[in-house]
């Protein structure tokens, strides 16, 4: 029997009248994930696009890979690198010494596995954790589960350290899905990055777990500084002298988040978001220009007593989840501004707040979770201001 | 009648809650909830000052011009106010310190005035008493669950007392540190908001728009 076939053949149970009628969005969420969704519009207007909401988040995922290639390889290699003096503890060290691959930093596959090892719990955590209520509310609600979830659960894993312990990942997803996304009612309704609500739960609720200097390398005793807790307390300057060059810094070989180091990876990503059209190059526009626009501007401004006001917009690019940021979250077409104008404006926005946060405010020494959240609350309001603006002034056209 | 005056003082619990049905005195709800003994005062506080207020406003409602009649309640209200910051002071030094300003901020306190406006005005005393009372208390209610959810995830503890064991102090309870900031109040504010109108739904507010449905043809 095919697969086809058995779907065919269990989907009356599902439908009105069926006995696990209840259970339809399950059902939908299965089989709308393995072939295409049967339902089109019947209504007009008729917009006809090849890019259905399938197609966008199945997109985006893709469009990650390179990060989670990154993200394992550098998460392996930052622990193996600071394996050198700490012995290897727990049950990770158990299955790599069971495999014999060892912890050589140089060995590619011995990075791979050990980053692995980090991500992929966190990930199937953050997957099942945040499957249950996403489920919950599909079934309560009557809305499909899409691949939405998908990609809120995806970067979500690519943005917390990889030290953070298992049960604060599976709070935070939830807090995310539930207050960030289903309270709103669900997908294309959320008015904040779901991803991003969670991340920013565990950074007020955590923040012992989730910032400072010990959470970004996964071996117990082992301190290292972010490249922007770096710059923030000695300059820019000083990172050379720490071993994290520029170009480290943009393919990513240094501590942080375990996705978003590496902004090579990110832009790859970028490049395929714009080519299939998924990303609107407005938002990243925007954000570029801020950015550099208001980093430029401090340092010309210039400070005896703050560094980071000396840094350079090329560093503001590839530290920190800047690069992550902006290619991933700033773009999230629901929560962006939807206005063409708008969206330079919300870009922009994002872009000066993340200059502001990093050299501005002595509490946070990243700023792109915090600028993006600002940005998505602002997005409505940008756009009533561009249409009403866009109303006057053909009004008095007409005239 | 005894029948009607029992209501006024329950109805302000659930069904007509000032906090999670009018959304009135949410800022002092935010601000004074992180410890549940600071909490339990404030809600005295205001249940005192509602009380009495309504009290003696509708004792001189038909007296009070209805031009100045905001300026009047206000007097009443303040007068109350600073009795009770004075008390609190003299007998309360620590705790009238942690509640600081949020004393003071009762005059401006939305319950009380929109009690006074809204009821007491129009009605005699002793059910404008009572009716204070049961604002006071609905107030109340929603300033504890709040202070519980707070406290006790937010530092282990319930009236200064470890119910949870932390990490730093040797348990195994990791404290969630987003709790004792005010933000945290508004989600459980509105968790409990959901919460209420998924038991009552007649509490639900009908949509502002309509979302339409094309029949499929």
């Amino acid at each position: 029997m095919g697969l086809r076939s058995f779907f065919d053949s269990v989907e009356p149970h599902f439908t009105k009248g069926g006995k696990w009628e209840k259970y339809f969005p399950v059902y939908e969420m299965v089989e709308s994930f393995l072939y295409t969704p049967k339902t089109v519009t019947t209504a007009a207007p008729h917009a006809r696009s090849y890019i259905d909401m399938k197609r966008i988040m199945t997109y985006v995922v893709i469009a990650t890979i390179p990060c989670i290639l990154m993200a394992l390889y550098n998460t392996g290699y930052q622990t193996n690198m600071a394996l050198a003096d700490h012995e290897a503890t727990g049950w990770r060290a158990a299955i790599i010494g069971g495999l014999g691959i060892g912890f050589n930093p140089a060995n590619p596959l011995a990075n791979m596995m050990h980053g692995l090892m980090y991500f992929l719990p966190i990930y199937i955590v953050t997957l099942v954790a945040g499957g249950i209520f996403e489920v919950i509310f599909a079934t309560v609600r009557k809305h499909e589960v899409n691949e939405g979830f998908l990609v809120s659960s995806m970067l979500y894993a690519l943005i917390v350290p990889a030290t953070t312990p298992l049960w604060q990942v599976a709070l935070g997803i939830i807090f995310g899905v539930v207050i960030g996304k289903e309270v709103f009612g669900g997908t294309g309704k959320n008015f904040l990055n779901p991803a991003l609500t969670g991340r920013a739960f565990l950074y007020f609720a955590y923040p012992a777990q989730l910032s400072g200097d010990s959470v970004w390398v996964p071996v117990d005793g082992y301190t290292g500084a972010t490249a922007l807790a770096v710059a923030a307390s000695d300059g820019f300057q000083e990172l050379a002298a720490r071993g994290m060059s520029w170009w480290d810094s943009f393919y990513g070989f240094i501590p942080g988040s375990m996705g978003e180091t590496s902004t090579l990876a990110c832009l790859i990503g970028l490049a395929f978001l714009l080519i299939t059209k998924i990303a609107n190059y407005r938002m990243v526009l925007g954000c570029l220009l801020g950015m550099i626009g208001f980093s430029l501007l401090l340092n010309a401004i210039g400070s005896d007593s703050n560094p980071m006001f000396a840094m350079p917009w090329y560093w503001h690019l590839v530290t920190g989840g800047f690069a992550f940021g902006l290619v991933f979250m700033v773009t999230e077409p629901v929560s962006g501004a939807h206005t063409n104008m708008g969206r330079y404006i919300y870009g922009a926005l994002i872009g000066f707040m993340v200059v502001m946060i990093r050299v501005i405010n002595p509490a946070f020494p990243e700023g792109m979770m915090l600028a993006i959240l600002f940005g998505n609350v602002f997005a409505p309001l940008i756009d009533h201001f561009v249409v009403q603006a866009n109303i006057k002034r053909r009004a008095k056209r007409h005239v | 009648m005894a029948h009607k005056r029992r209501d006024m003082l329950i109805d302000p619990m659930v069904d007509n809650n000032p906090i999670t049905l009018q959304v009135l005195g949410i800022c002092s709800a935010l601000a004074v909830t992180s410890s549940l003994q600071v909490a339990f005062v404030m809600a005295i506080a205001v249940t005192f000052v509602t009380a009495f207020s309504s009290m003696f406003i509708s004792m001189i409602r038909n007296q009070i011009p209805g031009s100045i009649r905001i300026i009047v309640q206000m007097v009443i209200i303040a007068s109350l106010v600073i009795l009770v910051d004075q008390m609190l002071k003299a007998f309360a030094f620590e705790i009238s310190k942690t509640l600081s300003v949020f004393v003071g901020l009762i005059i401006t306190n939305c319950i009380v005035m929109g009690r006074a406006e809204a009821f007491a005005m129009k009605n005699p005393p002793i059910d404008s008493f009572i009716d204070g009372v049961g604002n006071g208390l609905g107030y109340g209610l929603i300033l504890m669950m709040v202070g519980v959810i707070r406290e006790l995830f937010g530092a282990g503890s319930l009236f200064g007392i470890t119910i949870l064991e932390t990490v730093n102090n040797g348990g195994w309870y990791v404290p969630n540190g987003m709790l004792l900031l005010p933000p945290s109040a508004f989600f459980i504010i509105g968790l409990i908001i959901w919460a209420f109108r998924s038991w009552k739904p007649e509490q639900v507010e009908e949509r502002e728009y309509k979302i339409q449905t094309v029949e499929a043809h």
